[in-house]
C-alpha cells in the first residue's frame, strides 16, 4: 500500500521539475542574503553559519510542502484515495517520505556548498550534514501534521508556519548545537543522539496525529 | 450512577445553567483570595534578603507562569476528551482555554521581564525558562489561529484539539531542550516532590495567590464557555428563550 503511494508521489513530483528545484534556489538565495544583511566578514559569518544554515533549511523544507498536499486536495485525489480505502496514516507517511527524499536530501547534498559560502569551519561540515540528515526527517513528519491540519484552508501558508515553527525549536537547538560543537572542535555525538531520538519519537507518533488531522480536514 | 455528573457535563444547557449559578460565587471567592493574597504578599510577607521589596513581584509572576502551563494541559486534556467521547462541551472548554492561557503566559512574560530589568540588568535574555514561556505563547497563538481560520466549527474543534495534543507532547521536549541550551533563571522554588526552598512566611501568600489564580481562571473560563454555548446552540429552543427575555 505505502509502496504504491510512494511511487505515485515520486512520479508526480518528477513531472514538476521546477517545483523540485525551487526549495534549493530558495535555500541558496536566503543563505546568501545574510552576508549582505549582517556583514561580509569571514569570522562573523563562520560564527552565524550553523544557525543560518539550519534556519534556512527548515524554511525551505516547510515551503516545499504545498506541492505535496494542496494540489492533491484541490483536484480531489486526496478525498478519492481515502474513499477508496487508503489509510490516511499511510498517505501522510508516503508524503512525508517523498518530501524528505525530494526536498531535504538534495538540500543536504547542497549544504557543504553553503557551508563554504558562509566560511563554515571545514571540520564542521560533516557534523552539519549528519545533523541535517537526522533532523530533516523529523521536520518533514512534524510538517505533515501542520499541513494535514491546514490543507483545507484557502490561505494556509502563514498559518502553517505559525503552527509548525514552534515545534521545530528543539530540532533547531540540537542541530545548530552539533554544528557549533564541531566548529569548536568538540565532540558532537551527544547532540546527534538527541536528534536521532527525536526522529524515532516523531516517526512513531506523528503519522497517527497527521492521519487523524487529514481525515478531519477532508471530511465535509 | 457515579458517572452521571460526567455525562451531565456534556449537556450544554446544564452547563450553561450550572455555570451561571456558580459564577458570582466563584468571582466572590476569587476576589477575596486575590485581595487577601496580594495584601499578604505585598505588605505582610517579609522582603527578600537580597532583592528587598522587588521580590514581591513573585506573587504575581509565579502564579501566572504556573497557570500558563496548567491551562495548556487542561486545554489538551479537554481536547482529547472531545475527540475520544465526542463531547461538544469538552471542545468548547478546550477552545475557551486558549485565549485565557495566552493571557496568563503574556502576564508571566511581562512581570518576568519587569523583574529581570533590576535584577539581571536586562528586560529580556534568551534564557531557558523565558524562551520556553515565549514558545508556549506561540503555541497558544497557533492554536487560536487554527481554530479561527476554519469556518466549520466542528472541523475547527477537532483540528484544534489535535494541535493541542501535539503541543502537549512537545512541551516537555521544548522545555528540556531549551534548558540545556541556555540557563540563567533560578531553579524552580516550588516542587511537589521536594521540600519548598522558600521560607514559609513567603510560601503561604504565594500558595494563596496560586489557588486564587486558579479560581480566577475558572471564573474567566465560565463566561467564555457560556458565550460559546450561546453562539453554537443558537438554534436550540432554550437559547432562543434566553435571548428573547
Amino acid at each position: 500500500m505505502i509502496k504504491a503511494l510512494l511511487v505515485r508521489e515520486a512520479k508526480l513530483i518528477n513531472r514538476k521539475k521546477s517545483e523540485l528545484m525551487n526549495p534549493l534556489f530558495f535555500f541558496l538565495l536566503v543563505t546568501s542574503l545574510f552576508p549582505f544583511g549582517v556583514s561580509p566578514e569571514p569570522e562573523l559569518l563562520a560564527q552565524i553559519a550553523p544557525g543560518v544554515i539550519w534556519v534556512c533549511a527548515l524554511l525551505a523544507v516547510m515551503l516545499s510542502l504545498d506541492v505535496l498536499y494542496r494540489e492533491d486536495f484541490d483536484d480531489g485525489s486526496l478525498v478519492q484515495m481515502i474513499v477508496s480505502g487508503a489509510s490516511p496514516v499511510s498517505i501522510v507517511m508516503a508524503k512525508a517520505i517523498t518530501n524528505w527524499l525530494f526536498t531535504a536530501l538534495p538540500l543536504i547534498v547542497m549544504s557543504p556548498l553553503i557551508g563554504i559560502l558562509l566560511n563554515l569551519d571545514n571540520d564542521a561540515i560533516p557534523a552539519m550534514m549528519l545533523s541535517l540528515l537526522l533532523g530533516t526527517p523529523t521536520m518533514c513528519f512534524i510538517a505533515a501534521i501542520g499541513m494535514s491540519l491546514t490543507v483545507g484552508l484557502r490561505r494556509g501558508g502563514v498559518l502553517l508556519s505559525l503552527i509548525v515553527l514552534p515545534l521545530y525549536i528543539p530540532i533547531l537547538i540540537f542541530g545548530a548545537m552539533a554544528v557549533n560543537a564541531a566548529a569548536m572542535g568538540h565532540d558532537y555525538t551527544g547532540q546527534l543522539l538527541y536528534l536521532a531520538s527525536g526522529l524515532v519519537l516523531t516517526v512513531s507518533l506523528a503519522p497517527w496525529a497527521a492521519g487523524a488531522a487529514l481525515k478531519i480536514s477532508i471530511s465535509e | 450512577m457515579t458517572w452521571n455528573w460526567f455525562f451531565r457535563l456534556g449537556s450544554p444547557k446544564w452547563f450553561y445553567q450550572m455555570a451561571g449559578r456558580w459564577q458570582p460565587w466563584i468571582w466572590l471567592i476569587t476576589f477575596i483570595g486575590i485581595v487577601s493574597g496580594c495584601y499578604w504578599g505585598l505588605f505582610i510577607a517579609p522582603p527578600d534578603y537580597y532583592q528587598g521589596d522587588l521580590q514581591r513581584i513573585m506573587y504575581i509572576h509565579v502564579p501566572a507562569a504556573y497557570l500558563s502551563m496548567m491551562v495548556y494541559v487542561i486545554m489538551a486534556v479537554a481536547g482529547a476528551i472531545g475527540l475520544i467521547w465526542r463531547m461538544k462541551m469538552a471542545y468548547m472548554v478546550s477552545i475557551s482555554c486558549s485565549p485565557i492561557g495566552a493571557a496568563f503566559t503574556f502576564l508571566a512574560l511581562v512581570t518576568g521581564s519587569l523583574w529581570g530589568k533590576p535584577t539581571w540588568g536586562t528586560y529580556w535574555v534568551f534564557d531557558a525558562r523565558l524562551t520556553s514561556e515565549l514558545i508556549l505563547l506561540f503555541l497558544y497563538f497557533g492554536h487560536m489561529a487554527l481554530f479561527y481560520a476554519i469556518d466549520d466549527v466542528k472541523k475547527a474543534d477537532k483540528a484544534a484539539a489535535i494541535l493541542a495534543i501535539v503541543g502537549v507532547v512537545n512541551i516537555p521536549i521544548i522545555h528540556f531542550s531549551v534548558e540545556w541550551w541556555n540557563s540563567l533563571h533560578q531553579d524552580a522554588s516550588l516542587s511537589k516532590l521536594q521540600k519548598p526552598k522558600i521560607d514559609e512566611a513567603m510560601l503561604w501568600p504565594l500558595l494563596v495567590m496560586i489557588v486564587s489564580f486558579k479560581l480566577f481562571f475558572v471564573s474567566v473560563l465560565f463566561p467564555w464557555v457560556r458565550n460559546h454555548i450561546l453562539w453554537r446552540e443558537k438554534d436550540a429552543k432554550w437559547v432562543k428563550e434566553i435571548i428573547e427575555q
